[in-house]
Formats: structure tokens, sequence, C-alpha cells
């Protein structure tokens, strides 16, 4: 347990991806079977066993200790598990008196040893819950600080550290120079504490063989192109589809070991998501595999980003939830037909397979994701300037730009240049005032990058800025270094790590922020909330005053929201 | 006589009425008697100062030859005479030279601690437990969350760090005074030989604690080395800097920090802080409630920190306590300000 509070202790600091994941096979390595396997599924989120409620761990603080000073301690830590984990008294006697020598905050030698992770979590698995509580109490007097914070937030089912499975995963597979797809098409075979993965990767055993009838395939993803591109682009050699703003999975349908369906919907990362849908799942009837795009569909209309986003990360999927938000699958590749792989085919060829096994599911929930006829790219530009008149009728708003595809191309895992290109429709543009900015983290953590801008609108004082975004990226580091500058400059105030910048009508930086799409957000003062903003440019002419108003916001958001 | 008419707070410090002299005063006075070195407790502009000869050796360090009147240096257990009161020095365990200054009045007598430690620290005198009937303590970390722990298994932890990642620069923000030294001779002990790089504000009082013979091995100035150099190294710096501008010459810094504070960890992320190491010079919760108990004291005056916790504990060990309303000292880990530039001491 010792070795996995220090792994999510470190990583729950560290904010550098490369680096997380440098810690994680770092502890791959030097961490033995099981606990190394129950940390993988701890971290993959592949762990199941009851959690234990906040009020058993207060119950047994408060049985424990003084209730002022807890309630003092918890007052100034702010977090349940981490106030218990650092107050807990200690358990021998002899280490609560004297002192003046060294050792007195070490731990006696007579303590029984500590629980690994394997121990609680193998505990966790069978016990009952009335014996949970005593169980907790002899682990947190057996483990010191971070490991009494570790188990807690285990136990609790809290353990946010900011990693996904997907990096987990990743780091595994560096364990064995191997790539992490490759464990992502096994996984779902797998169970912890993963012997014959580990076996695998360290060379002393086969690839384990996954004998999941709803395999993850690793997705193909497509590179933005830019205009200097299209030169050595040949049309003709290319399909188009529209590039839905929805989110990208994977619907699995196979057959287990008794010939019935099972059906899986994955994330474009391979989580499994099929928990969150599970009206789909009746129309994944025919046993194959369909690389398509979620969204919701309202009177056969597709919706916004917006509203899709209402069934997204749901732990309980209400009735009322599918009701209201229809979810829909539009199907723009095959992967498998039952037990045929079809990834070697060309493009052409699974477009072929795909509309015959769209047409066989022949399911209102299910369709087919239409391609864009064009002769030249200057048609196929004017498509995607005018989605609604060039096909996608109703549907344009949830149009993002088109895809292109190479005819000939099979499916390949990853981003390989060439195959697919993704050509976005241009972004909306404002210009805002640059109203506070915060010092980034790790490589940027002696620079203001991350910053909060704002727009005009009438205020009871006259006019005033009122914060609409945050962004944190879209600028090259020469721009990154002149706003650095300017925000130390002009700093009027200083909270913490956050700067408040000089804002006035004539005095401040404006920036150009492009930004995908909005919504209403009663979270921003404003009320509104932009999708993925980024600086586009900066705007060393312009004078704040002339920066866009909140007006401006509003009718966008009621064009966006109107139909 | 009661304890009160012996020390009583006042808005200057500490005042000892019938030895005429104050304790870490924060105003300029006549007489001074001043615990350890720290900004916050030793101020220029005193009648007369009397401290160890390292604490004067510091405040000279700092504010140059005329900082006091004059100057007497007091050797730990060397008692002196002051008007109807006798005063006497002895270790604090805090920082080099650091002391507790204890003051007996016809048969009464009280300790005033400044700040202390109860732990190992290689860089000073050990704190001494010292027999009394009224205890003043600090209250830095007078919180039962408070546990600092082995300070020889944060610094493994920081080696662990510098060997994962050999690519990148430890950047550890430590106060410049003792926090950094002791950081320095426990990496010593770890067993770590290569240089150890400075920020400039630290090198002089670092010298100085190397003039003390006190070993630090090799110590070299991070200012004018490359950036690709001081891959691998571990910089000490003051916590300030650490944020500041001055990084950008270290490749991909780890940001570390050495303080009691790092206990907890919204404190930590507050400050963006990717390694806490829980090293402090401030006695922890289990460090202050035994330190209590051991002095014997029936009486308990809590000062600067987290006064309502640590007297709340002493009442319910049947002990009499009060805080004691002193303001002017802070932490100084917050405290600390960066000179501009490295050209500041």
């Amino acid at each position: 347990m010792n070795r996995f509070a220090e792994l999510l202790d470190r990583l729950a600091y560290e904010p550098g991806r490369n680096n997380k994941l440098k810690l994680l096979v770092a502890y791959f390595r030097k961490t033995e079977d099981p606990d190394r396997g129950y940390a993988l599924a701890a971290l993959t989120g592949a762990l199941s066993f009851k959690h234990a409620k906040p009020g058993l761990i207060r119950d047994l603080i408060t049985e424990r200790t003084d209730p002022v000073l807890f309630g003092l301690s918890y007052d100034y830590v702010g977090d349940l598990s981490e106030t218990v984990a650092l107050m807990w008294p200690k358990s021998s006697p002899s280490a609560a008196s004297g002192g003046g020598e060294e050792g007195r905050a070490s731990s006696p030698h007579n303590t029984p040893p500590s629980p690994t992770l394997t121990d609680v979590v193998t505990t966790l698995r069978t016990l009952g819950k009335t014996e949970l509580p005593a169980r907790l109490a002899r682990w947190l007097d057996e483990l010191d600080e971070t490991g009494r914070w570790a188990l807690l937030k285990l136990v609790t089912g809290a353990m946010r550290i900011g990693i996904s499975a997907r990096l987990a995963k990743t780091a595994a597979a560096a364990l064995g120079n191997k790539d992490p797809h490759e464990i992502e098409l096994m996984w779902p075979g797998l169970s912890p504490p993963y012997l014959e993965l580990f076996a695998w990767l360290e060379g002393r055993s086969d690839k384990p063989v996954n004998r999941d009838p709803t395999p993850f395939r690793p997705v193909m993803l497509a590179h933005a192109i830019e205009d200097s591109d299209f030169a050595a682009l040949d049309a003709a050699d290319f399909s188009a589809e529209w590039k839905w703003d929805g989110i990208r999975v994977q619907a699995v349908s196979g057959r287990d070991e008794r010939g019935h369906i099972q059906a899986r919907l994955y994330s474009r990362t391979g989580e499994d998501i099929t928990a969150s849908f599970p009206d789909l799942v009746p129309s994944l009837h025919l046993p194959g595999a369909i690389d398509g795009e979620l969204l919701v569909l309202r009177g056969g209309r597709v919706q916004t980003f917006n509203v899709l986003q209402q069934r997204l990360n749901r732990k309980v999927v209400s009735p009322k939830l599918i009701k209201e938000f229809p979810i829909h699958l539009r199907a723009y590749d095959l992967l498998g037909d039952d037990e045929a792989d079809l990834r070697e085919l060309t493009f052409v060829e699974r477009r072929a397979r795909l509309e015959a096994f769209v047409q066989k599911l022949n399911d209102p929930r299910i369709d087919l994701s239409p391609t864009i006829p064009f002769a030249s790219w200057e048609e196929l530009a004017a498509a995607r300037a005018d989605p609604k008149s060039a096909g996608a009728g109703d549907d344009a708003d949830a149009v993002e730009g088109v895809m292109l595809k190479r005819r000939d191309a099979p499916y390949l895992p990853g981003r390989p240049k060439g195959p697919w290109w993704k050509w976005k429709r241009d972004p909306h543009i404002i210009d805002a005032v640059l109203m506070y900015a915060q010092r980034g983290h790790g490589k940027r953590s002696s620079y203001y990058s991350d910053y909060t801008f704002g727009v005009w609108a009438a205020g009871e004082d006259g006019e005033q800025l009122v914060p609409v975004g945050k962004a944190y990226f879209g600028f090259t580091d020469e721009e990154l270094l002149q706003i650095d500058r300017f925000v130390r400059r002009n700093t009027t105030e200083k909270f913490g790590p956050v700067r408040h910048v000089v804002h006035e009508p004539d005095q401040g930086l404006v920036l150009e922020v492009a930004f995908e799409g909005l919504q209403r957000s009663p979270r921003h003062k404003s009320g509104v909330a932009m999708r993925f903003p980024r600086i586009n440019r900066l705007r060393w002419d312009k004078p704040p005053r002339e920066a866009d108003r909140l007006e401006t916001l509003e009718r966008l958001l009621m064009t966006m929201t109107a139909n | 006589m009661r304890p009160q008419d012996i020390l009583m707070p006042v808005a200057a410090g500490l005042c000892c009425k019938p030895g005429g002299f104050h304790i870490d005063p924060v105003r300029p006075v006549e007489r001074a008697l001043i615990t350890h070195g720290h900004s916050d407790h030793a101020r220029a502009g005193h009648g007369a100062v009397l401290a160890t000869r390292e604490t004067l050796d510091m405040m000279r360090l700092r504010y140059g030859d005329g900082f006091a009147g004059s100057v007497q240096a007091v050797a730990y257990g060397e008692e002196i005479r002051l008007g109807d009161v006798t005063a006497k020095f002895h270790p604090a365990g805090h920082v080099l030279g650091s002391a507790q200054i204890e003051v007996a009045c016809k048969g009464i007598r009280i300790v005033a601690s400044g700040d202390y430690k109860d732990v190992r620290d290689p860089t000073c005198a050990p704190f001494e437990v010292v027999p009394c009937d009224v205890f003043i303590t600090e209250a830095t970390f007078g919180l039962p969350v408070f546990r600092h722990g082995e300070a020889a298994s944060e610094v493994k932890k920081l080696l662990a760090s510098v060997s994962l990642f050999p690519e990148r620069a430890h950047l550890v923000g430590a106060y410049s005074l003792g926090k950094a030294q002791r950081v320095i001779a426990l990496l010593r002990e770890a067993g770590y030989d290569a240089p150890i790089y400075l920020h400039g504000a630290m090198e002089k009082i670092t010298s100085y604690y190397q003039e003390r013979g006190i070993p630090l091995g090799e110590l070299r100035a991070a200012r004018g080395m490359k950036k690709a150099d001081l891959a691998g190294t571990i910089t000490l710096a003051p916590p300030s800097a650490t944020s500041d501008v001055w990084t950008r010459r270290f490749p991909d810094p780890v940001t570390a920090f050495a303080s009691g504070w790092m206990r907890v960890r919204a404190r930590a992320r507050q400050g963006g802080v990717e390694l806490p190491l829980v090293i402090s010079d401030h006695a922890d919760w289990d460090g202050l409630t035994a330190t209590i108990q051991a002095t014997g004291a029936g009486e308990i005056w809590v000062t600067h920190g987290q006064e309502d916790a640590l007297v709340h504990w002493c009442r319910t060990r049947g002990l009499a306590a009060q805080p004691l309303d002193l303001v002017g000292y802070g932490d100084e880990d917050e405290s600390e300000t960066t000179p501009a530039g490295e050209a500041g001491a």
C-alpha cells in the first residue's frame, strides 16, 4: 500500500503527462505482482467493491479524537479523508509521550506490517458491511500519513488524481516497449491483477489472447488539413462526408460462448461507455463493429453538441433522460462484419459493406452518415461553407466541417498522415480584452499562460467588461513571452497565482479569441460559456474599447439554439 | 508576584519590566534579548542587543555593523543578571544559534521558547527541555494534522525524484536561514555528494554556516550556469524565487518546497509545488504537546500560530493556558520576499 500511496501522492502534484507516465512506468517496474496489477486496476477504474461512506470515516475519527480539535483541523484542511489521514492517532501508547530525541516520530519496531494493496483490495471484495469499520481502523493504525490518505481515497471511491485509464495502460505498455493499442485490444479479456499481461510485457510469456466477443479496435484519426495541403491532393482520390459534432464511438457486437449477442460501446480511447447508453444496446443486434458518431436526435433532426452534453458522464441514466435525449448512432465505417475483419479493405469496399450492414440492421437508431458529392475542391469548399443547402439540410447546425477519406486507404490505427483529413468549418472569432492572468504549470510555471478574457456589457456603473472565457493555448512561444511581459508590467492586483491585469477602455490588451461553439452557462457571470476557446491573434493595434460586446455573443447563441 | 508581572505582552513585544528588557521586540527598544536570527524576531535599531554569538552575526550579515547601539554575546547556559531578574539562554533547536530564554524572578521561572523544534538537526544544537512554571510556546503548527515525520525520508523522496528525472533540474524552495542549510546537510547525510547549487540570496548566510564549521559539501552559485548543465542537479532557492522568471534558466524544473506546510495538500497545490517536502524547523503537533508536558509547567502561554487548538488541548490536560496576542511574528516561509535579481542578500 505504501508504494501505491507514494505513487498517488506524486501523481496528484505532477501536472505534466510525460512526467506522470514516467512515474507510472517506474512504479510498474519496481513493484511486484500482484500489487502492481491491482494498482493498474485502481487507476483504470477496474476495481469493484462497495465504497465506504464518508459518515463511516467520520465516526471512526470521532471515536478517537477530541471533537474540538477535529473541527478545527477539518476546517483548516478542508478534506475529510486528508484530515483523518493526518490526525489519526498513533496506535502505540509509547509514541505519544516523551520527546526530544530523533526517533520520536518514527514508528516503533513492534508494529505489525502495513497492509499491501493486494491485502486491501482482496479483503474489501469479500468483507461484510459490519466488519468494515474495525478493519479500516486496523489498517489506518498500520499505515503512515500518505498511506492512510491513499487508503481512504481508495475505499471511499474518491480517487481523483488526474490520470486517465488510457495513461495507465500506456505506462504498462511502456514496460515492455509495446504499443498501448495492443493493450486496449486485449483489455476487455483481462482482469485484475493482470498477471498474464505483466508476464507478456516482461517477455516471460506469450501475448494474452483476447477471447472477448466484443473487443475494442484502435481507432483511425484524421489530420487537420491546411490550405497548402490541397495542391498536392487530387479530389478524385477522396470521398467526403460531414464532420458531425457529436462524440466518436465504436459500437461492437459479438456472440459470446453461448451464442448470445453481446454489445459494447467504446469511446475513441477504448473506454467502455456502454453503461451510459443502455438505450442504444438493443439496436446493436448484428455482430459487427461500427465506427460512428454518437448524436442526440429529436424528430429526426440532429441536435447540437450542447444538447448531447446532457447525456455525457452520467452515472445514473434515468428513463426521463433517455426519453428527453434520445441517442442515435450515425455510422461512417465498418471494421468488422460478423467474423470478418474488414480493416485491411479499402475505404470504398468498407463503405459498401457498411451500407449493406446498416440496411440489414434496419434500426431507426442507427443510420448512415451520407457522403457529399463533389468533383473539385472548389465544390467541396462551397459545401463546407453552406452545409444546409449541400445536403445536410436541417442537420447543418450539428456539422462542424467535412471529413476527407482516401478511397483506397485501409483502416489504420492511430493518426497516419495522408489517408484521412478533417477540414473544420471556420471557428467563431471575437475580440476580447485580457482581464486576469494565471501562472501555468510544469514548464510554464514561471509564465502567465492562462488568460481570462472579457467583452463589454452595460452594467450598473456604465460600460464594463464581463469575463466570458479562459484560454491557455493557441499562441506561439514568442507570443507567450510577449503576453507574459505585458502581464508583469500591467498588473494592478495579485491574488495568489492570479494577476489582475489592467483592462480599461484605453489601456489593456485585446486578444482575438477563436472558439467552436457557445452555450448558456449559469456558472459564468456573463451567462455564456465557450467551447474550445483559444488565442488566435494578439491585437496590439486595437484599443480595448473597440473589443466585442456581450450582445454579439448573445446573438450568436440565438442563431445556434433557435433551430 | 504573578508571572504577568515579570513578562507581559505589549505593542513592542514581550516586555520584562523588572529586568528592563523586551524579548524579540518588533519595535526599537532600549534593550532587547533575541531568540534567533529570523527577520521577524531579530530586527535592527535597538539600543542594546543580547543574543547568542550566531544570532548577532546573522543580524550583522543582514543589517550591517550598526544594527544596534551595543551588543553582548551570550553563551548557552550562561546566567545574566538584569535588574531584578536573571536570564539564561538554552538551545531551541530551531536554527543555528537559536535560543529559548529562561527568565527567573523571585522563585518564578518562565521560559520564552521563541521558535523551536524537538527533533534532530545537523546544523544546530539540539533542543533542551527547561523545567519551568510558565512555558511560552509558539503554535505555528498547532493543529493535530501537522505531523512532520522524518526529514530524512523526505530527502529520500527528493533524491528518488532526481534519479527518476535526470534530464530535469530540481528546485527546492527553502527559507534562506536555517532550512536551506538543513536540507543541504540532510542531503549530504543521505550520501548525495554532487555539487549543490544556490540562489544568490542564500550564498552569504550559507557561507556563514560553513565558517561556523557545519559541513555542507561542495556548493556552487546557480548564477551563470548553462541551462543544459543544470539537468540532474539540485538547487536551493528562497520559496518565492521558485515561481519567478529566475527559474527559466533551469531545464524543465521540478518545483519542490521544504516546509511543514507541505503536509496539507491544498496548501502545497496553491503554491504550484510539484514535490512537497515535509521538512520543518518548527515543532509539529506531537512535538508541541510532548514539550509542553516535559517542561512540567502548570501554565502555558501560546503565541503566534494556531493558538486555539493548542490552548484547548492544554486545558483538557488540566493546564492553565491562554493565547498571548503578539503581533508581528509570521511564518518565515511566507514572510520572506526575494530581493530583486540575485544581487541582494
